[in-house]
């Protein structure tokens, strides 16, 4: 059982803040690392991980600092996102010399290659590899020594949907463990199915923290703009100004726009609507959907 | 010293088609021995200029700049050099193994065809081989380390190590008597001529000067190293 603290911490390049003032503790369990590219992710877990200094604060592991300490590697295990293999050795090689960095034998190897599921290739090189059993064997030799902390940075990029799920349990499992685990991905999806406590960056500030429920619904009660087509979109107009889920309604060439107040209502109450109206409905989409408006709205929030 | 980075250390440098970036010099130096002893040039002034122009003078800086920059540069580029930081490992430690396996390399690649080369021209005569080895192994050790730090140092490594090569040595060390004094390849000159005793070679650079100063130059660039990858940060791709 092991505990990561980031008390305050900030990290700048520069001019450029990439980390703002963040606080977090981090103990057994999985936790995501949420945020569009660019939000500070990368740097925050090479934080934790001891391969960056803060500029103001501290990250400490178990109440010891990390930076330019290197016994921390007993306890964490770091999977970065950059390749970061070496291609001319086969995945047994690379996970053995993994080992013997710690001073273990094949039989650790042997039991962190398994773990992954990567027996049947291990005596390939690993250029050879794709992307996924890459991703894979880095895990493994994250995991040699049996570290109480991993650290994963962009895991499930670029991988094929079942090597994806594959991964995707083994960081559960890892998490049902005891294991304290941080990975990030910019994707809600991913992280929601993995992770028990999500932590959102935007913009390098610690935007929202919470289980996916919490950001479930931070992320949905919020105002939506939408767009509707409809065979009378004045018609429609008026009976959507009447209700209380919509906060504004604009009509224009491309349709109606509907600024809402109360999603869920007003995903309940327009089709009922219309049909009590005789209108019929050509198209809704929302048209802020996107991560990046989500973030930049629980940003703005925080 | 540690045999896991040592090992996977060998294997970069000696995988496949790097190999020939070392041994393309070395090769080039025996051949001209070999086409110098055939067509009857091989006297000793003809031994003594092509050791100093072209071993000492041309093959060392560049093979120093491969090994040294190589064993190091590439991994902290593509960032696989974090598989073994972020191992419990001292990282003086890795620094001091990368480094020990350049010096090694230097030996093999740059030490060893400077002595046989100078062998076919002219054999053991005047000392002129094992005076040249010796310089060939003192400069190999400093040009492994100074490059080895700048590898570590500096993302333009290769840049300022030809740089270097090229216009201090070379140029400015060709006009100016004083930036000589700070040359490895005069340091190399002035230990090969404590061996040699032959009349076509001066070296400029007392031994009493020559000897310290790559002392200095090893340990304070291999100690250096050691402590810049201590705080070596990675900054990802953002």
């Amino acid at each position: 059982m092991s505990v990561i603290e980031i008390r305050q911490v900030s990290r700048w390049y520069g001019d450029v803040v990439a980390v703002n003032d963040v606080t977090m503790t981090i103990g057994p369990g999985v936790t995501g690392l949420l945020g569009p590219n660019g939000a500070g992710k990368s740097t925050l877990l090479h934080l934790m991980a001891g391969f960056l200094q803060p500029s103001g604060g501290t990250a400490t592991l178990d109440a010891k600092p990390i930076w330019k300490n290197q016994d921390v590697y007993h306890t964490i295990g770091l999977v970065p996102e950059k390749e970061g293999v070496y291609g001319f050795l086969t995945g047994w090689q690379f996970v053995q010399s993994a080992a013997r960095l710690h001073g273990l034998g094949d039989d650790a190897a042997n039991r962190a290659i398994a773990q992954v599921d990567m027996a049947d290739a291990k005596d390939r090189r690993i250029e050879t590899y794709s992307k996924g059993m890459r991703q894979r064997i880095k895990v493994a030799g994250a995991l040699v020594q049996e570290p109480a902390v991993l650290l994963l940075d962009e895991p499930f990029n670029g991988m094929d949907p079942r090597q994806r799920l594959h991964l995707m349990d083994l960081v559960r499992d890892l998490g049902a463990a005891g294991k304290t685990i941080v990975f990030s991905s910019h994707i809600l999806e991913e992280v929601e199915r993995v992770a028990q406590q999500i932590e959102v960056m935007v913009a390098g500030r610690h935007a929202a923290s919470g289980d996916f429920r919490e950001i479930r619904r931070r992320m949905t009660d919020r105002p939506h703009l939408f767009r509707v087509r409809s065979s009378d979109d004045r018609r429609l107009a008026a009976a959507l100004i009447g209700d209380t889920a919509s906060g504004g309604v604009s009509l224009t060439p491309q349709g109606l726009e509907v600024r809402t107040v109360d999603f869920r209502r007003f995903t309940h109450q327009l089709p009922r609507l219309a049909r009590d109206l005789g209108v019929r409905l050509w198209q809704v989409s929302p048209t802020d959907e996107d991560l990046e408006s989500v973030f930049s709205y629980l940003s703005g929030r925080s | 010293m540690n045999t896991v980075v040592a090992s996977i250390t060998y294997r970069a440098m000696l995988g496949r088609k790097r190999v020939w970036l070392l041994a393309l010099l070395p090769i080039a130096l025996i051949a001209f021995a070999l086409l110098f002893r055939f067509i009857g040039g091989g006297d000793e002034s003809v031994a003594v200029e092509l050791m100093k122009t072209f071993a000492i003078g041309t093959m060392l800086p560049l093979l120093g700049l491969i090994a040294g920059t190589g064993v190091i540069a590439p991994e902290i580029e593509d960032g696989t050099i974090i598989h073994l930081m972020s191992k419990p490992i001292s990282r003086p430690v890795i620094a001091f193994t990368k480094y020990v396996v350049a010096a090694s390399l230097m030996l093999g690649f740059s030490v060893i065809p400077t002595y046989v080369a100078a062998y076919i021209l002219i054999g053991t005569e005047s000392g002129i081989a094992a005076g040249f080895a010796l310089g060939a192994l003192f400069a190999g050790i400093a040009y492994a380390a100074v490059f080895f730090l700048l590898g570590v140092v500096s993302r333009h490594a290769v840049t300022i190590g030809v740089i270097y090569a090229l216009v201090w040595e070379g140029l400015i060390g060709g006009y100016v008597p004083g930036a000589r004094r700070f040359s490895i390849q005069q340091w190399a000159q002035s230990i090969a001529d404590q061996v040699t005793t032959s009349a076509f070679l001066k070296s400029e650079v007392a031994l009493s000067f020559a000897v310290p100063a790559m002392a200095i130059v090893v340990v304070g660039s291999v100690v250096w190293a050691g402590q810049r990858l201590r705080v070596l940060s990675l900054t990802g791709d953002e």
